[in-house]
């Protein structure tokens, strides 16, 4: 680790005017960044860390009945105090890492570090959730926009996460055997004006949406329905875990399976 | 029925007791008032000639002592091979150069090309990455068959091949193997790959060096599985220091599994570096530096053949195997593929012909060498899987096969140069099939069926040649070193003992059995017995814990020693007793004159021992005897496994959902680390079978080079495992008849998972008859498709 300046802000404001410094980078969780910058392959020269700031933390139930969980919440706190609101989503929480991960990674540091084999974006995705920053409110179908990129624009702080709670929902993650991130992950939610269904772990560009099947189970929402649709295995990524044909094949078996777990 | 104490009982392990508290003493612990840093620059190419280093911005840095290239080791020698294997024609093996420090070319990522040595580890870094090193990189070799083409790039520019000696055990005349295989009923061949690992111990190896120079002496402290063999080859086959000067020490060790037992480079420069910078040093590697530098396990590729008769009795059995030894040799790297694997193909069986050749190459990738169970397993996973692919095939039940063709009769001579002292295949293989409840098991593969699952029984019976070993017998075999093992027993004043062995336990439990065992012989409590390992300056001597050789060797050394200690006790027993030395009997602590209710006790001996004011003239005062033990023979553990799997049909993914295990370990200290040795045994056995696998690209950089993507087991991989040691045929030549343990679970398990994971899929309809380890989930999907 390269040394560097430690800022710990009490309010967004002051975040803000922190990250507006030259090479200073916003410190979630830090569960990327720290062996990232262990490595020495990140260098900030100033790291402004977020959980300093009470705001950015906590759950709450908005009038809207949608649920807000703010930036600097860990994983674990979203697994415990949203389980009864929203368990599909707890239990995705309750589910990423170990203990030791999910009592300090939090929600804001996963969406906007955006890993493709994240199990966040999925929920947010496939939620239809509203990520919401400093300057603005951004509709996930618009933040994320490909591996480890999204609409953040440089110095922006998501501030809170909202998600609409759906009528049944499920998350079908297959684990890469090494690192236990998502293989493929299939968030799949069911509100009353459709289905919604976003596949992480897969893509080579990131979490994406799959509109085919989310058509088919709006007909028709059971397993079968799915049972002619495939993803383009050209798309997927192929490594030492799962080669591109294998995670395609997977993506259909975890839709169906989320399915079958909302009936 | 269960003891309490001594020899026998599961004495909790007291070691235990630090450990999990915290209180551990770890090289990393160790920290010298002044010490410095080193931090190795390391290739990040496979393969390359060194055009340049420059050096000179890094030396300008803040806090830099020194740095040191490969010219600082010009005419030191380089890393010794402990084992010179002669090949087929009789030429010894190619024996290659293996500096400390990088000359000329690079040959794998990792290979350290120099060292900074600074007041802290972030400003040695810091220099590192200033270092200016141009190398011309050159095509990497990693393919074994393609690298004994003539014409292959060559990992060591002054060999003639890139081939360290092709090697042949076994019956010689290949006509009559080839009239064996033309004259059989049948034939089942496989090729297979045994996948490379990494060991992993949780502790990364660590070294810590000091010189005095009042008194010319040195002191490393280093991760070890064997202290005194660092030291010998260290002293006198790389730096040239007189070994009375040279103190090894190896503290708590967390894990070692074999890739601690090797002299590496690391350690030879610490030692030197301690000198030439006049201040302690330190260096701990990186997780990331354990991937490329730590030697490798496994990475073999066979063709196995097996000849049966119309009865389906073995007549022949031939292997053809590509062994990779990475770009250097490592220390005992060249035994592995030949000794300690091609004398292991007979298994349990009487199989009369057998023919095991071995092609070992030179690739640009981490060295390779033993990892728990070294070239057993390799030999065990061969065998197992094509008398398995052989019984499907002929339609018979696999055990039925087996038992057919077991060796019954002892000792047994088999082709491949072993004598097999004792063992009762059947026998084990009975407790097996009542502990595996094989009889339940079509109800449970219908109740998986029921559930969309296929359910598998794999078996397989595994032999190992264990209690390394009797050292004319490896001499004869190209052993550069002795393979006896020597322990101390040291009674104080007030009876307590301390044993110093010549065995290093790091995990093993060695500080709670081996005292069981000299409590016993005595008669007095475990507590009052203590063992001292890990230290040169402490110990007589020893070749350390490797090839679970240490309670078969070390403690019949131990047992010796034993022996001479209470045969002078009786002396002095006999002279306070006023009795003949003959009618001395020692029990429970006592010593009594046969038939009379005259006694002393043991604290009163030892006392007058070390107070001789009542002493016999011709004894000398004191009470300490060491004993040298070298074995006559190897040992013999055997056993049979038993692995049950559900394979999801839609995913490919395999769950063990049971694993026994029936071994014959002879006669057993300590039930209970028996236990735990077999369960960490089968769980590395399960890593490899299901989840590891050490993947380089095409240009030698090394894929799966942290956790991320190297999957080692964990908790909920494994399943409770039901393990029975009941079967118990003492060796016949140690004097505890023991064998041991502490590598079968890990020889005899890969192919019982593989073995089930076929059966599976074949009750499932799917013409499966191989997939390579690790079965993971997207190759089994892939066979399943294909």
């Amino acid at each position: 680790m390269y040394n560097f300046e430690f800022k710990s802000p009490s309010t967004i404001a002051d975040a803000v005017a922190a990250l507006a410094g030259e090479d200073a980078q916003a410190l979630g969780g830090g569960q990327t960044l720290i062996p990232t910058m262990k490595q020495r392959l990140a260098a900030p020269a100033t790291l402004v860390r977020l959980g300093g700031i009470p705001e950015l933390k906590g759950v709450c139930v908005e009038d809207d009945g949608s649920i807000a969980i703010g930036a600097a919440t860990t994983h674990a706190t979203v697994a415990r105090e949203v389980a009864d609101k929203y368990p599909a989503l707890a239990d995705l929480a309750g589910h990423i890492g170990d203990p030791a991960v999910r009592n300090r990674g939090t929600i804001g540091g996963s969406l906007a570090n955006n890993d493709p084999a994240a199990c966040y974006p999925a929920a947010v995705l496939g939620s239809g959730a509203m990520v919401v920053t400093n300057s603005r409110q951004i509709a996930a179908d618009d933040f994320f926009q490909g591996m480890f990129t999204t609409a953040l624009d440089e110095g922006e702080i998501i501030t809170s996460v909202r998600f609409p709670v759906p009528q049944a929902a499920s998350y079908q993650k297959f684990l890469q055997p090494a690192s236990r991130f998502a293989l493929v992950g299939v968030f799949l939610a069911r509100f009353a004006d459709g289905v919604r269904v976003a596949v992480t772990g897969a893509s080579e560009e990131g979490v994406f949406r799959w509109a085919e099947a989310e058509q088919a189970l709006n007909k028709e929402f059971r397993p079968d329905a799915l049972m002619d649709l495939r993803v383009n295995p050209m798309n997927m990524i192929g490594d030492l875990h799962g080669s591109k044909e294998y995670r395609a094949h997977l993506v259909g078996v975890m839709t169906r399976r989320a399915v079958q777990a909302c009936i | 029925m269960p003891k309490d104490s001594g020899i026998g009982a599961s004495s909790k392990r007291r070691e235990d007791v630090r450990f999990l508290t915290g209180a551990g003493n770890y090289t990393d612990d160790i920290n010298i008032r002044g010490q410095a840093y080193v931090y190795f620059l390391r290739s990040d190419i496979a393969h390359g000639r060194i055009k340049s280093i420059d050096t000179s911005a890094a030396e300008a840095m803040p806090g830099v002592v020194r740095v040191f290239t490969g010219k600082d080791f010009e005419g030191v020698s380089g890393m010794p091979c402990g084992w010179e294997v002669t090949d087929k024609h009789g030429a010894p093996m190619q024996e290659p150069p293996h500096p400390i420090l990088a000359q000329g070319k690079v040959r794998h990522v990792g290979d350290p090309i120099a060292a900074v040595v600074a007041d802290s580890l972030e400003q040695a870094r810091d220099a590192a990455e200033a270092i200016d090193v141009d190398i011309e990189e050159l095509p990497a070799v990693l393919d074994m068959k393609a690298a004994a083409e003539e014409g292959a790039p060559l990992v060591h520019d002054d060999l003639k091949n890139n081939i360290c000696y092709d090697w042949q055990l076994g019956e010689a005349d290949d006509d009559k193997v080839n009239e064996v295989f033309a004259n059989a009923a049948h034939v089942t061949t496989l090729e297979l790959v045994n996948n490379r690992l990494v060991a992993n111990p949780m502790e990364p190896r660590v070294a810590v060096a000091e010189y005095s120079r009042g008194t010319d002496e040195y002191t490393l402290y280093t991760t070890s599985q064997n202290p005194h063999v660092i030291r010998l080859l260290m002293c006198a086959f790389v730096l040239g220091l007189p070994e009375h000067k040279v103190r090894v020490v190896a503290p708590d060790v967390g894990g070692g599994f074999g890739t601690k037992i090797f002299h590496y480079a690391e350690e030879a420069f610490c030692t030197f570096a301690a000198k030439a910078c006049n201040r302690p040093v330190k260096w701990t590697a990186s997780r990331s530096e354990a991937f490329m530098s730590d030697a490798q396990g496994r990475d073999h590729v066979s063709k196995i053949e097996l000849a049966l008769d119309a009865d389906n009795n073995f007549v022949g059995l031939r292997t053809h195997t590509y062994a990779n030894l990475g770009a250097y040799l490592s220390t005992f790297s060249s035994s592995v593929p030949t000794w300690l694997h091609g004398t292991l193909m007979a298994g349990n069986y009487k199989t009369p012909v057998i023919q095991v050749n071995v092609r070992a190459m030179f690739t640009n990738t981490v060295p390779v060498d033993a990892y728990r169970g070294a070239g057993r397993p390799e030999a065990t996973y061969q065998l197992e899987r094509v008398i398995d692919k052989a019984a499907r095939e002929l339609g018979v039940d696999p055990v039925a096969l087996r038992r057919q063709n077991f060796i019954t009769q002892f000792p047994y001579d088999t082709p491949v140069a072993l004598t097999y002292d004792t063992g009762d295949y059947n026998g084990t293989m009975d407790k097996l099939e009542q502990a595996a409840d094989f009889a339940g098991f079509p109800a449970r593969r219908a109740e998986s069926e029921a559930r969309g699952k296929l359910r598998g029984l794999g078996v397989n019976c595994y032999i190992e040649a264990c209690g390394i070993a009797p050292s004319n017998i490896v001499g004869m075999l190209g052993a550069r070193a002795g393979l006896y093992d020597a322990a101390t027993v040291r009674v104080n004043a007030t009876g307590s003992i301390s044993v110093m062995v010549g065995a290093h336990s790091h995990g093993q439990g060695h500080e709670t059995a081996f005292p069981q065992v000299v409590a016993d012989m005595i008669g007095i409590d475990e507590s009052m017995v203590e063992i001292v390992h890990g230290d040169t300056s402490k110990i007589p001597f020893g070749m350390g814990t490797y090839g679970s050789r240490s309670l078969a060797v070390c403690g019949s050394a131990m047992v010796k020693a034993t022996e001479k200690v209470i045969e002078k006790a009786k002396k002095i027993a006999a002279h306070l007793l006023e009795a003949s030395e003959a009618d001395i009997e020692l029990k429970d602590g006592q010593f009594t004159v046969a038939g009379t209710d005259k006694s002393v006790a043991w604290g009163d001996v030892t006392l007058t021992a070390y107070v001789p004011h009542n002493f016999p003239l011709e004894v000398e005062p004191g009470l300490e005897e060491t004993a040298f033990y070298d074995p006559a023979n190897f040992t013999f553990p055997a056993g049979a496994y038993a692995c049950e799997v559900e394979v999801d049909p839609e995913t490919g993914q395999v769950t063990i959902e049971r694993f026994t295990a029936a071994d014959d370990f002879g006669n057993i200290i300590n039930p209970m680390i028996v236990d735990g040795q077999v369960h960490g045994g089968i769980g590395q056995g399960i890593g490899q079978a299901l989840l590891e696998n050490c993947v380089y690209d095409e240009n030698g950089q090394l894929l799966s080079a942290s956790f991320m993507d190297y999957a080692m087991p964990r908790a909920d991989d494994v399943p409770f495992y039901t393990v029975d040691h009941s079967s118990q045929t003492p060796c016949t030549h140690n004097p505890l008849g023991v064998k041991g343990c502490g590598e079968a679970g890990a020889i005899g398990s890969p192919p019982a998972v593989v073995n089930a994971v076929i059966d599976a899929l074949q009750s499932g309809g799917k013409a499966v008859d191989h997939i390579d380890m690790p079965v993971s989930p997207s190759r089994v999907w892939a066979a399943m498709n294909s």
